[in-house]
C-alpha cells in the first residue's frame, strides 16, 4: 500500500485530533444538566467589616462566643475586635496599663477580624488528614470528628484566625455562623451589631445589596500580596492595618 | 531469590494488606473528593451537614416580640432599635421553658461599651452620647438613672 506525504500528515493530523477529543465533548447539555455540573455556583459568601462605622463595643464578640460555644473565659475566639482584645468591648483609653493622653492620640479606629474564608486557604493545604476544606459555596469548615489536632492549620493561617478549641481538642475557626447562613439568617456577629459594621453577601448574587458595596465601592483586602484571595472586605482600611 | 530476602518482605507486604484493609473499614464511605480541588475538597462529605444542624442560639427579635410586643414597640421607636435585645438578654435558646436561662445584663460595663468616651478624633464613638466613667456617677448602674429600652426615659 502506497501512502503520499499528503496524505499520510492528513490522517495523523486527523487521527491525533479525534484520539484527543473524549467522547463527552460531542454531548449537549441542557441547562439544568450544566447548572448541575458546577453544583451550588449560585452561592459565594463574603463579609464586609466599615471600620469607619465600627465602635469598638464588643458585642459581636460576645455574641459569636455565646453563638458557637467557645468557652466564655479562655482566651480563645472565632472574631476580634482589634485595638487588642474585644470580648468586653473597650471602655479607657489604657493600653498595655498605660493611659494614653488624648492629645497623642493622631488617628485611632477598630478593625473587626474573623476568618477571610479564602478561596485559596493555606490552612486547608496543610492538612495532612482532610480535616478541614472548603465547601462548595466558599465557606471553610473544620471537621471535628476528623481532625487530629496537630495544629499545622494553626500555624499556616497568615490571619490567625485558628485556635486550638479546648473543649473539643481540634482547631477551631469562624465559619460564618455556617448553622445560620444557610438557614438563611445573618451570622451571630452580623446580628449582634448595632452599627451595621459587619454584614455578609452573597457575591453571585448581583442584587445583594452588600454584594453591589463590595463591587462598587472602594474595598479592601487583608494580606493581598499572599495570593489567598480573601473573602472579607474591609471600608475604610488604613495601611497600619495588618 | 534467598529465604533472608524474602522474609522481611512478606512482612511488608503483609503489612500494607493490613493496613489497605484496615482503612477499608476506617474510612467513611462519604470521604473523598467533593469538587474541583484534590487540594481544597478533600474532606467527609456529611460533616458539611453536621455544621449545618448546629444548633441556633440568638433567634432574634422575631422570637422576642411573639411574648414581649409591648418591649419591642418601645425598643423600636427609641434611639436604641438597632440593638438586638440578646445583646442584653443573652441568647435566647430554651428561653420560654426555662425562664431563668436569660439573665439581664445590668452592669455598668456593658453600658459603657459604647458610651465611655474614648476621645478618639473623628470616630463613631465620639458621635455617640458619652460619658467619661472615672467622673459620671461612679459606681452607680446606669439603668438606675436611664432606661434601657428607651434611654429618652427614666425608668419605672
Amino acid at each position: 500500500m502506497s501512502c503520499s506525504r499528503r496524505d499520510f500528515l492528513k490522517q495523523a493530523c486527523g487521527g491525533t485530533l479525534a484520539s484527543v477529543l473524549p467522547v463527552s465533548a460531542f454531548t449537549f447539555l441542557s441547562p439544568e444538566e450544566a447548572r448541575a455540573a458546577v453544583e451550588n455556583a449560585n452561592v459565594r459568601w463574603a463579609f464586609l467589616v466599615d471600620t469607619r462605622k465600627c465602635v469598638g463595643c464588643g458585642l459581636c464578640v460576645k455574641a459569636c462566643k455565646n453563638e458557637n460555644e467557645i468557652p466564655y473565659d479562655a482566651p480563645v475566639t472565632r472574631t476580634w475586635v482589634e485595638r487588642m482584645g474585644g470580648r468586653d468591648g473597650f471602655i479607657d483609653n489604657v493600653i498595655n496599663g498605660e493611659e494614653i493622653d488624648p492629645d497623642n492620640i493622631a488617628k485611632a479606629f477598630f478593625v473587626p477580624k474573623l476568618c477571610n474564608q479564602c478561596d485559596n486557604p493555606p490552612c486547608v493545604q496543610v492538612c495532612p488528614v482532610g480535616a478541614t476544606y472548603q465547601t462548595d459555596d466558599g465557606v471553610v469548615l473544620v471537621d471535628r470528628d476528623w481532625c487530629i489536632g496537630c495544629g499545622y492549620c494553626i500555624m499556616a493561617c497568615p490571619y490567625g484566625v485558628r485556635f486550638f478549641h479546648p473543649v473539643h481538642k481540634v482547631a477551631d475557626k469562624c465559619n460564618f455562623c455556617y448553622h445560620r447562613i444557610t438557614k438563611g439568617m445573618n451570622p451571630a456577629c452580623v446580628e449582634s451589631c448595632a452599627f451595621d459594621a459587619r454584614r455578609i453577601a452573597n457575591l453571585r448574587d448581583p442584587d445583594d445589596p452588600v454584594t453591589k458595596i463590595i463591587t462598587t465601592e472602594r474595598v479592601a483586602v487583608l494580606k493581598d500580596e499572599y495570593g489567598t484571595k480573601p473573602h472579607v472586605f474591609y471600608i475604610g482600611l488604613d495601611e497600619n492595618v495588618r | 531469590m534467598k529465604w533472608h530476602v524474602l522474609r522481611p518482605l512478606w512482612l511488608a507486604i503483609g503489612l500494607v494488606v493490613v493496613i489497605l484493609i484496615a482503612r477499608q473499614f476506617m474510612v467513611p464511605e462519604d470521604f473523598g473528593v467533593h469538587g474541583d480541588s484534590f487540594t481544597y475538597n478533600f474532606y467527609r462529605l456529611s460533616n458539611v451537614q453536621e455544621w449545618k444542624d448546629f444548633p441556633v442560639k440568638h433567634q432574634g427579635r422575631e422570637s422576642c416580640v411573639e411574648c414581649h410586643e409591648e418591649n419591642v414597640t418601645t425598643l423600636n421607636a427609641s434611639p436604641h432599635a438597632p440593638i438586638e435585645c440578646e445583646n442584653c438578654h443573652g441568647p435566647s435558646v430554651g428561653h420560654p421553658d426555662d425562664v431563668e436561662l436569660l439573665p439581664i445584663e445590668r452592669a455598668r460595663e456593658h453600658c459603657l461599651r459604647c458610651h465611655a468616651s474614648l476621645d478618639y478624633p473623628n470616630h463613631a464613638r465620639s458621635e455617640l452620647p458619652n460619658v467619661r466613667d472615672r467622673t459620671h456617677k461612679r459606681r452607680r448602674e446606669c439603668v438606675t438613672c436611664h432606661y434601657p429600652h428607651d434611654p429618652r426615659e427614666k425608668p419605672e
